[in-house]
């Protein structure tokens, strides 16, 4: 097969892109200097931060971040609120940016107050500056919440389902609904949405949260004068829990319109997996608070570069692909089994595995300790963990006083749930491999019925130490 | 030979650590590469068995100060042991991410910051435990001597130290190149540990008969008298001024000010071990215009480490395989060089005989010579103590309780290993002192 360059442009309910990747409403878009900036960097799109009729008032500091083991920011929440710039400067920027990029997407993101005329009066201004659609926030849950807009129209379908019919009696380019998700079931708004005449959606907007306290001054972070209030979690962290609920509006009956994805995303992968799932485009906003516009070349390359070795030529050639693999649990093969196996030539001896297994999970990993000598005979000098010599000592990496822990699975008693092998440090060492579980396939709901007639034997439970 | 020439700034430069302190991201980024191993093989291969992930956990989690702890509640030495400890063959040498990532985590590096850590802060981690109303004398204020004597006070027992030198801390103090551990250091460490209420005598030798004294008026004794003088090669014009035995050479460093230690200008250093590598950086550091270490094997067979090895290369050190010193040769009444044989080797590793190549002799003009040769036993000390046993130069004990063939009598460090490391002689003073532990207590019974 010929290797071209895939086309990678987009169309989500007629706004087209370049590219799949938008900058989300959030700091990054937060005047005409620098969408133009992102532009130029490679960005096909941009939703301009939430405008509103007059600007608002911000405290300081206003961002936390949640650290892990060494990593910085894997996630971020804020509590800073919609554009704190003038309504007029900002339809100027955004009239002026969409003339000089023509061929870029130019989203603009609302949020007034619940008056049918102020969300006319706005809708109206804002198409005026030839922008290419708009995006209503119904997610902020920090700030303007406690006015009555943003998470706290977001969080009841009714007013969902009012707000988007209001701006769609006047609105003549697509309008696209975010959601947050802070409630219950994303589908309920989501359907919401659609009777309110959205034509599509994107989500997620940011998590409630409070990101930390400051151990020595036992204010909670970020911290304002000493206090804290809820902020908006979003960054990696977040991204399973972005993806979840994107794929539930996506392979909702009713609902059965184009998503845009946001939740997470750094890297070009994590924007496949959210297209995979039902989106058509994707937002990404922590990364580039973290490391700026040019990440989007990385995305991008590497996006390309996957849809050539999978044989994609457009994104719609998989879009969406992996929505209908998720169902009910019910509905999971009861008589599909893997069991863990661990590449002896590979194993650091780090005993990762096995703790976690024995702690933490199902104790299926033995642990054999042999001796330094019959180590080397076994492994030779090569591999892994290779026999050394220094000022006339040996040393093994992986051995201690003498010795090597050596870690084997327990066929018959190993249920193969994966832990393991998420927690091995070396790639391909411990691999799951598919095995003959002797059960007739069907699912548990099958099962269920099945047993109720008589027709299959009970499913002896695994036994336990 | 004379005075080093070189300013006290100069020498101060060059005597700084080798590896200077982590600061706390430095410290943090590099714990977080530690995978935290199940019976980590890092803790198994250190002698004192500290929990090397648990400490290293600890300064990921910004607690320096808990992970001082863990690694002092096993070794008490551990700031020295940080700086001087052979970790390439030891933790870092068992390190899985050096299978992994051809890389180990900087361990002794990692044990360095959290002990400075909380050595700045005085911390002090231990309480003499409640009097037993027993008491035991300890031979030796080394680090085999003060660590049985810390673990005794831990327990309750009095404890009476006898050092030989005016200094305590034996060879740790004064034995290893100031570079890596310098004496104000070595010092300050010993400091925790005297205040457990170790009554310290200096100056203080112990012979035979005095061993003998102290089993009659301590419930027991533990004998780390070390190693003595150097070995001589017994080869003409060792008595040359300007030959220098290895141990004495850096002494000088810990001793005096820098600026009054001597060093030639062509300096020759005999043998190929770890203390040889010592002198040798030292005498750059001391301003020797030309240093060459002179070993009869090749370098496959020295027993310096391979990060010795690198260490005394980067230092521009000139090595002479095969040479096998027969002559210092003697000019004005100093020494103007060293007369070698070219020597072949005959058979395999360090069983392998020399055999002189015919005519291969040449002479490395120097005026100052170290014999790097390691040390002697005191084995006429230990044998003239009735039911101690000395073969190949080694104090024989129960390694497991550091007892000697004597009732009461214990040992560790370089007088039953014949020179080991600082971590392996903690380890045998602690054993000891819990074998002693047990003697004591059962002894009133």
């Amino acid at each position: 097969m010929t290797i071209r360059k895939p086309d990678i442009s987009s169309n989500i309910c007629g706004i087209k892109s370049p590219n799949p990747f938008w900058l989300a409403s959030a700091p990054p878009t937060n005047s005409g200097y620098q969408v133009r900036r992102a532009f130029e960097a490679g960005w096909g799109g941009a939703v301009w931060k939430t405008l509103t009729h007059e600007p608002i008032v911000n405290v300081s500091s206003r961002y936390g971040a949640v650290d892990y083991d060494g990593r910085k920011v894997l996630g971020l929440n804020n509590i800073e609120l919609i554009t704190d710039r003038t309504l007029d400067v900002n339809l100027k920027e955004v009239r002026e940016v969409k003339k000089d990029f023509p061929n870029h997407a130019v989203i603009v993101s609302l949020m007034v107050d619940s008056k049918r005329e102020v969300w006319h009066d706005i809708v109206k201004k804002v198409e005026d500056t030839g922008c290419d659609g708009l995006e209503l926030n119904f997610g902020c849950p920090h700030g303007m919440s406690e006015r009555g807009m943003g998470s706290a129209v977001g969080q009841v379908p009714e007013y969902t389902e009012m707000v988007t019919s209001w701006v769609k009696e006047v609105a003549k380019t697509p309008v696209l609904v975010k959601l947050t998700p802070n409630i219950t079931d994303v589908r309920h708004v989501g359907r919401a949405a659609k009777r309110g005449g959205a034509d599509g959606i994107s989500l997620i907007n940011t998590i409630n949260s409070i990101m930390g306290v400051d151990l020595n001054t036992l204010a909670p972070r970020p911290q304002v004068a000493g206090r804290g209030s809820h902020g908006g979690y979003c960054g990696p962290a977040v991204k399973p829990i972005a993806l979840n609920m994107v794929q539930s509006i996506a392979a909702d009956k009713e609902i059965q319109l184009p998503i845009s994805g946001i939740g997470g995303i750094q890297a070009w992968q994590d924007a496949v997996e959210f297209l995979l799932l039902g989106a058509t485009t994707v937002q990404v906003c922590t990364a580039v608070m973290h490391y700026g516009y040019r990440i989007v070349e990385t995305m991008i390359s590497g996006l390309e570069n996957w849809m050539r070795e999978k044989g994609y030529a457009k994104i719609s050639d998989f879009q969406g692909a992996t929505v209908a693999k998720v169902g009910d649990w019910a509905d999971l093969d009861l008589s599909y089994k893997v069991v863990a196996e661990i590449d002896q030539n590979k194993c650091i001896h780090c005993g990762l595995c096995y703790i976690a297994c024995e702690d933490g999970a199902h104790q299926s990993i033995r642990m054999t300790t042999i001796t330094e000598e019959e180590f080397a005979k076994r492994n030779g000098n090569g591999g892994p963990a290779s026999v050394e010599f220094s000022g006339g000592k040996r040393v093994i990496s992986g051995s201690g006083d003498g010795r090597v822990n050596i870690f084997e699975i327990k066929q018959d008693t190993c249920v193969g749930c994966n832990m393991c092998s998420l927690v091995c440090p070396v790639s391909n060492c411990i691999t799951m491999v598919e095995r003959e579980s002797g059960l007739p396939k069907m699912s548990w709901r099958q099962y269920t019925e099945k047993l109720a007639k008589g027709e299959v034997e009970k499913i002896q439970p695994p036994v336990h130490v | 030979m004379a005075k080093t020439q070189l300013g006290q700034e100069q020498l101060e430069e060059n005597f700084a650590d080798l590896h200077p302190n982590y600061t706390r991201d430095e410290a943090v980024v590099e714990a977080s590469r530690c995978l935290f191993c199940f019976d980590a093989p890092c803790t198994r291969a250190c002698p004192t068995h500290i929990d090397v992930p648990k400490f290293i956990r600890q300064i990921l989690h910004d607690n320096p100060i808990g992970s001082a702890e863990t690694i002092f509640s096993s070794n008490i030495f551990g700031g020295s042991c940080a700086r001087a400890c052979p970790t390439e063959v030891l933790c870092e040498g068992a390190c899985v991410d050096r299978a992994m990532l051809k890389e180990p985590v900087q361990i002794g590096r990692l044990q360095r910051y959290a002990t400075d850590y909380a050595a700045a802060r005085e911390i002090r981690f231990f309480e003499p435990g409640k009097d037993t109303g027993k008491k035991v004398a300890v031979v030796g204020a080394g680090p085999a001597g003060l660590s049985c004597a810390h673990e005794l006070r831990k327990a309750g027992h009095a404890v009476t130290v006898f050092e030989a030198r005016d200094i305590p801390g034996g060879l740790n103090t004064i034995g290893i190149a100031a570079y890596k551990i310098s004496t104000e250091f070595a010092l300050s460490e010993l400091k925790p540990i005297l205040e457990m209420g170790i009554d310290l005598k200096l100056s203080s030798p112990v012979n035979a008969a005095g061993i003998a004294d102290l089993l009659k008026n301590y419930d027991a004794v533990f004998l780390g008298i070390g190693l003595g003088a150097t070995s001589r090669l017994e080869i003409p014009g060792e008595e040359t001024p300007g030959v220098w035995e290895g141990l004495d050479f850096v002494f000088q460093s810990h001793t005096g000010p820098y600026d009054e230690c001597e060093v030639g200008k062509h300096v020759v250093v005999i043998g190929a071990g770890n203390t040889a590598v010592d002198c040798a950086t030292e005498a750059v550091r001391l301003g020797a215009e030309k240093v060459t270490i002179a070993y009869r094997r090749s370098q496959k067979e020295m027993t310096a480490y391979d990060y010795e090895y690198e260490l005394a290369k980067a230092d521009g050190i000139h090595f002479e395989w095969h040479a096998s010193p027969v002559q210092f040769l003697e000019k004005d009444g100093r020494l103007c060089g060293v007369k070698f044989q070219r020597v072949a080797l005959v058979g395999e590793g360090r069983e392998a005989k020399l055999q002189p190549v015919p005519g291969g002799d040449f002479v490395i003009e120097c005026d100052m010579a170290v014999k790097a040769l390691g040390q002697l036993p005191f084995t006429e000390l230990l044998t003239a103590v009735k039911g101690l046993k000395v073969e190949k130069g080694r104090l024989i004990v129960d390694r497991k309780t550091g007892a000697t063939g004597v009732a009461g009598l214990y040992a560790g460090g370089d007088c039953i290993s014949k020179g080991a490391e600082i971590v392996n002689a903690v380890q045998e003073g602690k054993i000891a002192a819990w074998a002693i532990n047990d003697y004591v207590k059962s002894k009133g019974k």
